[in-house]
């Protein structure tokens, strides 16, 4: 066991000797607030809050070094471990980023149904965010009621996916199987009883008088401190910067859907919580037009040497076959090359660098996870405010300790 | 402007895409720190000389180019120079990305920190000098951030293995 005194950050506050007067907390690694591993060292005056010093990487599994390691094609299932509660973000951001550096064209029905998907992944990840959220600054009841709705996201992926959660259900070129048959009913069943779901957790919180004091005015983040520490997504829109990828730098034909862009001015805890809610509501909108508008046609690009054929091809074609088995035992090999590619995902910018060296291995994956820079700015939220608001500021930001180490 | 599809090397991006606001920044601040310039799927990466990264950070950040989005490196083992820092930065007025590099040496891996203009590179830099061993002059606090504090090595360098003992 490590002497606690003894770790740098508590040796640079002796140094200062600041540790006289003040008291040095440690919260977390194991903390039913931090929403996982996240260990938080604490300098506080009585209940005031002078320091906070994030110390993450209990979760660090080395997943950008596996990449390397590994064909184009199985690196998919890899990037849903980094966050557990958006799955389909990660996967449809790195399958961009590698289908650029193909020049692959995705059939349009292929991109919509990563649409549909990427936004009930939003709703699920919100759902979670809220229960949590609620939970922490003493609201428990929530957390029954969001469960039960991501219950029915979570059988919609398992329809369509296989997995409740490690779904791998984008690959690159398209997707991995046209979806069942009474699908699209399920989700429209699903999707046309949600926005009353969304009022009833509205009515439980936004009139309440306790979680009202426990958000309003607390973990005040200015928009010139949110872009000048990286923040993005809700936490970014909370503090009034206008900046949504899906709307300004489109991606998987967002262009055609009609969604506005929640933003509040405010910039603390209750901003970011009445624009995640209207994000939600606009998610909502967003499977919606998806489902009525849904084109017909193939699911997989035309690109027999990097998408796996069907598998009635493969058992009565020679040729299928042959690429069948190239792309599983070979890989398939991507032209040599860097892509940046930004995506929004439910935590904010989410973006793939990936590097080719134009083998069937990539040469570098790099994730740049949004829940990593808004953990930066969590002491500036912080700071100069009592203790229990750490937990509330936690909350807020919406971080997931696993996209966070990798 | 009709978008070109590729462009190679520093003449042909100056030439092709001369009107690109970053480019056009990049030049009227000092066009000799612009060593290398390249346009490819859509992407614009410009290789700046290491001594100068910070200051075309701040040239570019005048331009319109407000929103530090990531660094990462890349180790080249065993080309040299080895490692390539990316820099992307993101302009939420002109909705467009631009890259900048930096190439970094093994003999002294090191580069100015960018972090008195974006505070948000703070952990990126020290993730890159945790995993790759990049040093970052003028850090404000420069120690590990994945690996535990006395871990011995590197592990996103090349010749640090995948599996295994070291």
């Amino acid at each position: 066991m490590p002497d606690l005194a003894e770790l740098p950050v508590i040796e640079a506050m002796k140094a200062e000797g600041t540790t006289d007067r003040h008291m040095v907390l440690n919260m977390g690694p194991q903390h039913p607030s931090t929403h996982g591993v996240l260990r938080l060292v604490l300098e506080i005056d009585g209940e005031i809050v002078l320091r906070l010093v994030p110390e993450i990487g209990y979760l660090h599994t080395g997943i950008e070094k596996t990449c390397e390691a590994k064909f184009y094609q199985q690196v998919v299932p890899l990037t849903d471990r980094i966050d557990y509660l958006s799955p389909m973000a990660n996967n449809l951001c790195y399958c961009l980023a590698v289908e650029k550096l193909l020049q692959l064209e995705i059939p349009p029905r292929a991109q919509w149904i990563r649409v549909l998907l990427a936004e009930l992944t939003r709703l699920n990840s919100h759902l979670v965010w809220l229960g949590t959220h609620a939970m922490d600054v003493g609201a428990l009841t929530l957390l029954l009621y969001t469960f039960r709705e991501r219950e029915d996201i979570l059988r919609i992926f398992e329809d369509v996916a296989g997995q409740r959660m490690m779904t791998s259900y984008f690959r690159i070129g398209g997707l991995a199987l046209e979806p069942p048959l009474d699908f699209f009913d399920r989700v429209d069943a699903f999707i046309r009883g949600f926005p009353e779901r969304i009022d009833e957790y509205s009515n439980l919180l936004t009139g309440n008088p306790i979680f009202m004091n426990r958000l309003k005015g607390v973990g005040v983040l200015s928009a010139a401190d949110a872009i000048a520490l990286g923040v993005t997504g809700a936490n970014m829109r909370g503090s009034g910067v206008d900046f949504d990828v899906r709307r300004d730098i489109p991606y998987s034909s967002y262009e055609k859907f009609d969604f506005k862009v929640p933003v509040s001015t405010v910039g603390d805890c209750w901003a970011r919580y009445e624009v995640r809610l209207e994000e939600m509501r606009q998610s909502v909108k967003i499977v919606q037009q998806a489902l009525h508008g849904m084109p017909e046609g193939p699911i997989k690009a035309d690109a027999p040497k990097v998408v796996l054929p069907e598998r009635e091809k493969m058992k009565t074609q020679m040729e299928a076959l042959i690429h069948h088995f190239k792309i599983v035992t070979e890989g398939f090999a991507v032209p040599a090359g860097e892509v940046y590619q930004s995506i929004e995902s439910p935590r904010g910018q989410m973006g793939y660098y990936v590097v080719s060296d134009g083998t069937a291995k990539p040469w570098r994956v790099h994730m740049r996870n949004p829940s990593f820079a808004s953990l930066q700015a969590l002491e500036t939220m912080c700071k100069g405010r009592m203790l229990s608001d750490v937990v509330a500021a936690i909350g807020s930001i919406d971080i997931v300790l696993g996209e966070i180490d990798r | 402007m009709a978008e070109p599809t590729a462009l190679e090397g520093k003449s042909a991006v100056l030439e092709g895409l001369g009107a690109h606001p970053a480019v056009k920044a990049l030049m009227a601040w000092n066009a000799g720190a612009l060593e290398d310039a390249k346009f490819h799927r859509g992407e614009l990466t410009m290789t700046i000389a290491r001594e100068q990264i910070r200051a075309a950070c701040e040239a570019i950040k005048k331009a319109g180019y407000n929103f530090f989005e990531d660094l990462t490196a890349v180790d080249w083992f065993p080309s040299s120079p080895r490692f390539q820092l990316s820099y992307q930065i993101l302009s939420h007025a002109l909705k467009q990305y631009v890259r900048l590099r930096v190439m970094v040496d093994e003999a002294d891996p090191a580069v100015d920190s960018i972090t008195p203009v974006w505070p948000a590179a703070d952990f990126y830099e020290r993730e890159v000098f945790d995993l790759f061993g990049v040093r970052f002059e003028g850090h404000p606090n420069l120690r590990r951030i994945m690996m535990p504090d006395d871990w011995q090595g590197h592990p996103l360098r090349k010749d640090y293995p995948v599996e295994g003992y070291r």
